[in-house]
């Protein structure tokens, strides 16, 4: 996919001017929130099944490579192929190669985000195969000229009934409908066909179980299984962190995914697809890839952000994340939004391509404090930040003005000098008002709030008058 | 017993913007019994320049900050934010310099945001404000997520035979102040500080309290430019001291 994350003020302003988004954003609101509240205090002890998660997960990115190998022998001998990819172009170039030797002209989809880093729907058009998005959501993006998805589990999220009432009208032909029931059936009536003549089937994978040489599929739709199970071929395609030790891991790894991604206690459905069709067996796939790729991944195993790689794709950070609730997730630019997409994007897709992405939070640290596997997510972003300007990459100005005002901040005598002025200037300013309406030297505060007036003089003038009058009267 | 010494942070906003916070918290401590000091060549703890990625200028103003506080017996911070920064980020800050690791881990072992200072540490039975009305609290971010100040200022409000407090919807919310990030992305900014105005209006006090001027300002701005010219915002140490 295209990155889009330089433009990021430019896209958060325009969100922020875009009535009807800023609409269904504020309907979207904390839904999640509030559901997620409510499935955690299922759990007896939510902080020390974070606390196992994050040790499965680091105990993963560790020994990366030889859990890789475990899974990749485990799924060989379940009769399943593995192919290494080491960026989206090749993943596009295997999928194309393993539909083309099954004479493949239709894939069906369930959701995968790694599919949309890849830009893989474009590839396999290119090559003449039709691809079928089949997630509710995903497929909203689809017939609406192929628009990016907003949030990694909810990629329509930003869209409100009407915005899809419009659209399956427009592109199925068909009378506008109002209710959410007769619309997905409309969806369900449309995507049937699909399930029932496509060739192959591909879908992204929450986790690789190495003792079992499974994929491990959280959905709610039905779709993952209708695309994993009626071909007869699947291909999986997930990065090479998402592989975790034993099913037992899975376990504790599941009592965190669905209840901090959209407050279920589990989701609607929950699979464990393990090897090809056996000679018993009615159903599966009779051939089955797994596309593990790297796309920068193996880049951050062992560095200073290592942490990241903990991440199930659950969501909660951006659910949770006031900057994503106020702009939505196109803003971002490429495909992952939020905070885990404002550490993600510039760690895969090169820190110079999304300048603004780690700057782009409050560091209020909700995210961190939801993260089911305990990334401490602002700690990353500011990690991020002192790299860029380590690299120089950050505005002159900006660079120029940090490093005076650091240099007249260590100098006591100046600082209290440039205080004492700074606050009689913005008094001056002020002009008897509470409040400021226009800062010349920072529009970028008064463009949409007043800055409210000062005292007039500093504490430590103030301070060191009162000692000195405490003093007088002490000498008398 | 001898009366404890504190020394007192008022952190460059208060120094620059509010200074009768500075005097609120002042007047708090030396009630409470506390001997104070506030140490004239203080000005900022940095935070800015770590945030932004100078870790240059950030450690350079750490260490003008330890050495400055490090010989009290307790240092008071009337803001969650910079006394996070000072408890939190300045032990991480010198990982690879031991010397100033354990400085910074010996001033954080003593440093102390204010309302958790008096509630925790000092147990004030009463505190001298006399403020009358009813009034709404926002849990700033810093304050609140990374050193636990929730219980602690509404347990001193509490205190006040005057005060009610109304507590509204999203009070936990983050209100958009994010330090640079309020002049870098803002329009983004006053966006989220809007939705908090929001919360602020539906509770229905005439006035929101905080622990962090950062936040204050902000959410003053922002109720100012839509209109509100009434609701007041105040720092919790305005509160609690009341006015001299």
């Amino acid at each position: 996919m295209e990155i889009k994350s330089m433009r990021f003020k430019a896209n958060s302003e325009a969100s922020l001017a875009n009535v009807v988004l800023q609409g269904n954003l504020k309907n979207a609101k904390g839904k999640f929130v509030t559901k997620r509240a409510e499935a955690i205090k299922e759990l007896d002890d939510f902080e020390g099944t974070r606390d196992a998660a994050a040790a499965i997960r680091n105990k993963v990115i560790d020994n990366l490579d030889l859990w890789l190998e475990r899974f990749e022998t485990k799924a060989q001998e379940t009769g399943a192929q593995v192919m290494w990819a080491k960026d989206g172009a090749e993943v596009c170039r295997l999928v194309t190669e393993i539909a083309r030797k099954h004479g493949v002209t239709k894939v069906t989809k369930s959701k995968s985000m790694l599919s949309e880093e890849a830009g893989l729907n474009q590839a396999l058009e290119a090559a003449g195969i039709q691809p079928v998005e089949t997630d509710l959501g995903e497929y909203i993006l689809q017939v609406n000229d192929n628009e990016p998805p907003s949030h990694i589990i909810a990629p329509a999220v930003h869209k409100s009934l009407d915005d899809v009432a419009d659209l399956f009208h427009k592109v199925h032909g068909t009378p506008r409908k109002t209710e959410i029931p007769a619309l997905t059936r409309e969806a369900r009536e449309v995507l049937r066909g699909h399930f029932l003549t496509a060739e192959m089937g591909l879908s992204g994978g929450n986790f690789l179980v190495a003792e079992t040489g499974s994929v491990a599929l959280v959905t709610n739709e039905g779709n993952g299984r209708m695309v994993t199970t009626m071909p007869k071929v699947h291909v999986v395609i997930t990065g090479i962190e998402k592989v975790i030790p034993t099913l037992e891991d899975l376990s504790t790894l599941m009592r965190l995914l669905p209840r901090s991604a959209t407050g279920q206690s589990i989701s609607n459905y929950f699979s464990i697809l393990t090897g090809v069709k056996k000679p018993e067996e009615h159903d599966g796939p009779e051939h089955l890839y797994f596309v593990l790729v790297d796309a920068g991944r193996a880049d951050v195993v062992g560095g200073e952000f290592h942490e990241m790689l903990r991440c199930i794709r659950c969501g909660a950070c951006m659910n949770h994340c006031p900057v994503y609730q106020t702009i939505g997730g196109h803003a971002y630019g490429w495909v992952y939004p939020g905070p885990m997409g404002s550490v993600l994007t510039p760690l895969y897709a090169g820190i110079e391509n999304a300048i603004d992405l780690p700057h782009a939070a409050t560091l209020c640290n909700q995210c961190g404090v939801v993260c089911p596997v305990k990334i401490p997510l602002p700690e990353l972003l500011r990690k991020l930040r002192e790299k860029q300007t380590d690299a120089g990459l950050r505005p002159l100005t900006e660079r120029i003005g940090l490093r005076v005002w650091a240099w007249v901040a260590q100098r006591p005598a100046l600082y209290g000098l440039g205080a004492s002025l700074g606050a009689r200037y913005l008094k001056w300013l002020a002009g008897g008002n509470k409040s400021i309406r226009l800062l010349p030297a920072a529009q970028e505060w008064t463009n949409g709030r007043d800055f409210p007036a000062p005292q007039g003089q500093t504490f430590r003038e103030m301070y060191a008058a009162r000692r000195k009058s405490a003093a007088q009267g002490d000498a008398k | 017993m001898a009366n404890k010494r504190v020394g007192l942070f008022v952190t460059c906003l208060v120094d620059l913007m509010r200074p009768r916070i500075g005097f609120a918290a002042l007047k708090l401590l030396e009630t409470a019994g506390c001997d104070v000091i506030v140490p004239d060549t203080q000005t900022c703890c940095g935070q800015p320049a770590w945030n932004s990625g100078d870790k240059a200028g950030a450690e350079a103003l750490a260490k003008k900050t330890i050495a400055e506080f490090e010989g009290f017996d307790y240092i008071v911070v009337p803001s969650g934010s910079c006394g996070d920064h000072i408890r939190s980020e300045y032990q991480s800050m010198f990982a690879e310099e031991p010397s100033w690791r354990d400085r910074a881990t010996a001033m954080a072992a003593r440093t102390y945001e204010l309302t958790d200072f008096l509630a925790s540490v000092l147990k004030v039975d009463s505190v001298p404000g006399d403020y009358e009305g009813t009034v709404t609290y926002h849990d700033s971010c810093s304050g609140l997520r990374s050193m636990g100040i929730k219980a602690q200022p509404r347990a001193l409000l509490a205190k006040m035979k005057g005060v009610q407090l109304k507590e509204m919807n999203g009070c936990e919310e983050c209100c958009g102040f994010g330090g640079t990030f309020s002049v870098k992305f803002g329009e983004v900014s006053a966006a989220i500080a809007g939705r908090k105005c929001d919360f602020i209006h539906a509770s229905g006090a005439p006035a929101v309290v905080g622990g962090d001027l950062g936040c204050l300002l902000n959410i003053e701005g922002k109720l100012r430019r839509m209109g509100d010219e009434t609701t007041q915002v105040l720092h919790v140490a305005e509160v609690l001291a009341g006015r001299d």
